[in-house]
């Protein structure tokens, strides 16, 4: 029987950069899928990135993951959205072909070593439910590894809702893995319901263009990945129509019939990415929403109409979106559903995505409660490095809130579970100035390089470009000037004799990299990426040096651990129902102990004179 | 349980007490402690708590017991939330850049904030004054040499403070006698006879006296004829006395020796401290105004990029944040380093 170090199991976004991200680390990786088909599928919308999600798929490409690549391959529209705001809250954004999206990942996939794709059905877990040592397929053949990531998304549990017809299943025409979903029972963990929906397919061909406003891509498009220099697909440009008064007025009198409204969904959808339903109950003062017309590829005419995700009948469906103009005589292709899942309680987890009660099982993606195929990827990534390295007897990957998006969100899962589908957003970073996706790579390249997952193509173009920076900076650095002189070269300061070197200038918000060159023109040699990372860097460098103070408090409570086998049952003063909570919840560090609910300063100061003790006794 | 109160009955009813099982004398500030660890008291209101034990005064109390009560807290959070709110604002315009919210949030974000901004400055502004009513109001007793300001200052208190005679430049150092006038902790502080003089020791005793009388809060001059020394600063709270006025009969006379004019005194200084304590809120403390400082500053900021607009709300958010962050900290909700230097060097108080 063949032995692995890591098997993947789901073939979605967190399962491929899972697998592609062990792989890279050097273990032996299987991926199991039900379709090696459908490897890098999008099952929503086909976009990839915006605000917050593109920050995520800098940093996966920055750990030299498959994402960035992919979408930069796949791309057809690029946009940067808040390109009118500050650097730090731009997110890159695109929308991707479908067909050259999976091929992109597949290939990339097959080009990895290491890393053996199957076909296949995971039915079960070997070695369950204490320490798991592999799967057995649908066929009845059994794979050892060392360990094992779960990525299967909305299949646990799985209903299909279209209007008040629902049915078992996980993505459209998918099979829920029922067998899989009583195993994981079997382990006691806290299981939650959500649901998500999407919106009726439309024929793009039936659609009527002539008049409808439309939305093209950057002049100059943002890519996602740190290697990619221009687009490979050619660029197209997407359509924008609104709903209207009848829209409303025909879906507000089949209410009923809606999956959502007609009582058949249990579980909790997210806020931001409400239904055409919610959207008009919720608002009903508003006579009109925004819909965007996505084609979803270049050589086919399917149309993904951003806005109208829906529950409601079939027979509705094609009446409100004939309802919509352009779309008079629009063919659905395949209609909006609800699809209701069960996910894991991410409290459950630890940093590095491992169950806290079973060795050798990882969870990644849907399955943890998030939404989002960014959000999927980015977690896959810390699954595989983490299990590679569990498996290799290395030291696993550490992310942090003071770091990276990727920190951010598995703080947010482990210590604060989730109520509604967890979506990354800029405002969820409070280091967000200095967490850009500019510097992705500088901030997360080089843990990448220690850990072994960064291929020698990345780290030749890291090390130049961090060498072409601290040429550039050292520039910047070496002059000062007076007032006069910057006032001659056309820089708005005040005349307070102070000398000001060019980056103390360039962190004026006003002043750009060019304003520069009227100064010292051997500027003018600075490569234009590096020119923008230097005027981001210098924006916020007031921000960052005062953010400074915090980000340490934040990384000196990481530092504290809470050991394995601490007690919190001889701490004297902490109320029996946060001992309890604690007991439970089994925080790694003391900052994921503060955000226990029922935490107050001074139960954290109790701790934290208990830890202490504790380590000394240890030492002693 | 009520028991006669001889300190030998009552260490033995005590130590009865403690001799049963699962029974332990409370450490200091324990009850306290627990409160807060519980959540039952903010930081603030343990810092009212600490007041109401230390207070010796009845302007004392009600300020302690104001804030006791949690009305900083609740103002606090009042504040917190109407920055929040201003937050919400602006990071929708940021996060959902492509979706329909409205673009230009500056003008609610603005009035937001200025609304909250001068409800802090307010409460910024009130607490010099609340300190004061903490920690005492200074009443510096100056004048002439043999003018009777340590007679003065040992009949408002009742004893024999300072020491007096005849011989003009008897007091060379300060005295001070804290007292409660109407309510209020008054210090008063009797100073060196003011002049001119060779004696180096009593030179630098007049100097002294000068400087300590104008860093007071109200100076009281004693003079025979209604001058004021040289080198005194007077402010229009500050009152001129006639001195050795033993009948009484001259206006603003007073006679530390037989008593004349000595109530229409306090009741001038009463007067003068309602009217400055009038303006003081339930922040009473240094720490209280440096974060309401610090979160106004903030929101200084915060407005000057809204001025600018869309295009830097990034930055008017990290200020609000910031702000947020301020307010945090005056309720206690901060990092546990400061909590940590905060609770061990001010929270040792009685049970």
């Amino acid at each position: 029987m063949k032995h692995f170090d890591v098997i993947v199991v789901g073939g979605g976004h967190a399962g491929c950069e899972a697998a592609a991200a062990a792989a890279r680390m050097g273990a032996q990786t299987a991926l199991i899928t039900l379709s090696a088909h459908d490897l890098g599928a999008m099952s929503c919308n086909p976009a990839i990135g915006g605000l917050g999600k593109g920050h995520l798929v800098r940093e996966v490409d920055a750990l030299d993951g498959i994402m960035g690549k992919a979408a930069d391959q796949a791309g057809i529209q690029f946009r940067l959205l808040n390109r009118r705001k500050g650097p730090a809250v731009q997110g890159p954004r695109a929308q991707a072909d479908r067909k050259l999206y999976r091929a992109a990942i597949q290939a990339q996939l097959k080009a990895t070593e290491n890393l053996t794709l199957l076909n296949g059905e995971v039915v079960d877990l070997l070695g369950a439910p204490s320490n798991i040592s592999g799967v057995v397929l649908g066929d009845g053949s059994e794979l050892r590894s060392h360990s094992v990531i779960l990525t299967t998304g909305t299949f646990l549990r799985g209903i299909i809702h279209i209007g008040d017809v629902s049915r078992p299943g996980g993505r459209m025409g998918d099979k829920p893995s029922v067998k899989l979903a009583q195993r994981i029972d079997e382990f006691g963990l806290s299981l939650g319901r959500l649901k998500t929906g999407t919106p009726p397919r439309l024929d793009g061909t039936t659609i009527d263009w002539r008049g409808l406003e439309s939305q093209p891509g950057d002049e100059v498009p943002t890519l996602f990945s740190f290697l990619s220099k221009e687009p490979a697909a050619r660029q197209i440009a997407c359509g924008i129509t609104h709903t209207n008064e009848k829209t409303h007025a025909i879906i507000r009198k089949n209410l009923d019939r809606s999956a959502m409204y007609g009582g058949h969904i249990d579980g909790v959808g997210p806020r931001y990415c409400p239904s055409i339903e919610d959207k008009i109950v919720r608002f009903a003062d508003k006579t009109s929403h925004q819909i965007f017309l996505e084609p979803e590829g270049l050589d086919v005419a399917t149309i993904y109409p951003n806005g109208i995700s829906t529950s409601l009948p079939q027979d509705v469906q094609e009446a409100y979106v004939r309802s919509i103009a352009g779309l008079e005589n629009a063919l659905i292709t395949q209609p909006g559903y609800a699809i209701e899942y069960d996910y894991v309680d991410p409290r459950s987890l630890e940093m590095s995505l491992a169950l806290r009660n079973v060795t050798g099982l990882y969870l990644a993606g849907q399955i943890n409660g998030t939404t989002g195929y960014e959000e999927a990827s980015a977690q896959g990534m810390v699954a595989g490095l983490s299990a590679a390295a569990q498996a290799l007897g290395r030291d696993g990957p550490s992310f942090s809130r003071s770091d990276s998006y990727i920190g951010v969100m598995l703080d947010d899962l482990i210590s604060r579970g989730v109520s509604e589908p967890y979506r990354m957003f800029t405002s969820r970073a409070e280091f967000r100035l200095s967490l850009r996706a500019d510097n992705a790579d500088q901030r997360l390249t080089p843990q990448g390089v220690a850990l072994g997952c960064v291929g020698a193509e990345r780290y030749a173009a890291f090390s130049l470009k961090q060498e072409k920076l601290a040429k550039a900076t050292a520039q910047l650095h070496a002059d000062s000037f007076t007032p006069s002189q910057l006032q001659a070269g056309g820089i708005a300061v005040t005349q307070d004799g102070s000398r000001r070197s060019l980056y103390q200038v360039l962190s004026f918000p006003k002043v750009t990299f060019e304003d520069l060159i009227t100064i010292s023109p051997d500027l003018r040699d600075i490569e234009p990426d590096i020119a923008a990372q230097l005027s981001c860097d210098a924006l916020y460098s007031n921000y960052i040096a005062r953010q400074k103070k915090d980000v340490d408090a934040v990384q000196r409570d990481e530092a504290l651990k809470i050991p394995e086998g601490f007690s919190y049952a001889d701490i004297d003063g902490l109320s029996s129902e946060l001992r309890g909570k604690l007991a439970d919840r089994r925080p790694e560090n003391l900052r994921q102990a503060q955000q226990v609910e029922g935490m107050t300063p001074a139960a954290t100061m109790l701790l934290l004179a208990k830890l202490r003790q504790f380590n000394r006794l240890k030492a002693g | 349980m009520a028991c006669h109160g001889s300190l030998a009955v009552v260490s033995a009813v005590l130590a009865a007490c403690c001799r049963q099982p699962s029974v332990r004398m409370a450490e200091p500030g324990e009850f306290t402690r627990r409160a807060l660890e519980n959540g039952r008291l903010d930081m603030t209101q343990v810092e009212g708590l600490a007041d109401l034990i230390d207070a010796e005064t009845e302007a004392q109390r009600r300020q302690a017991l104001r804030v006791l009560s949690g009305e900083l807290g609740q103002r606090a959070a009042q504040w917190r939330l109407d920055l929040v709110r201003a937050c919400a604002l602006l990071e929708a315009t940021i996060d959902f850049a492509d979706e329909e919210v409205p673009v230009d949030v500056t003008p609610e974000v603005r009035d937001l904030v200025t609304g909250t901004r001068a409800a802090l400055v307010f409460e910024a502004g009130g607490v010099s004054m609340a300190e004061r009513v903490r920690a005492g109001f200074e009443v510096a007793i100056v004048g002439k040499p043999n003018v009777g300001k340590s007679t003065l200052l040992n009949a408002l208190a009742g004893r024999e403070a300072a020491l007096t005679s005849d011989v003009a430049g008897t007091t060379r150092d300060i005295i001070e006698v804290r007292m409660d006038l109407a309510g209020f902790a008054v210090t008063l502080l009797d100073t060196a006879g003011l002049r001119n003089t060779a004696d180096h020791i009593e030179e630098l005793g007049v100097e002294r006296a000068v400087a300590r009388a104008n860093a007071a809060d109200i100076r009281a001059v004693l003079s025979l004829d209604g001058a004021v020394p040289v080198g005194i600063e007077m402010t229009p709270d500050d009152i001129v006395l006639l001195a050795k006025c033993d009948d009484g009969d001259k206006k603003g006379g007073i006679s530390g020796r037989t008593g004349a004019g000595i109530d229409r005194f306090v009741d001038h200084l009463k007067a003068v401290l309602k009217e400055k304590t009038s303006t003081s809120g339930v922040a009473t403390r240094e720490r209280h105004k440096h974060a309401l400082q610090e979160a106004v500053v903030a929101m200084d900021q915060a407005l000057s990029f809204l001025e600018i607009g869309p295009d830097v709300y990034e930055l008017a958010a990290e200020e609000l944040h910031r702000a947020c962050r301020a307010m945090d900290g005056l309720i206690g909700r901060i990092g546990i380093e400061s909590i940590l230097d905060e609770i061990f060097s001010s929270f040792c108080l009685g049970k």
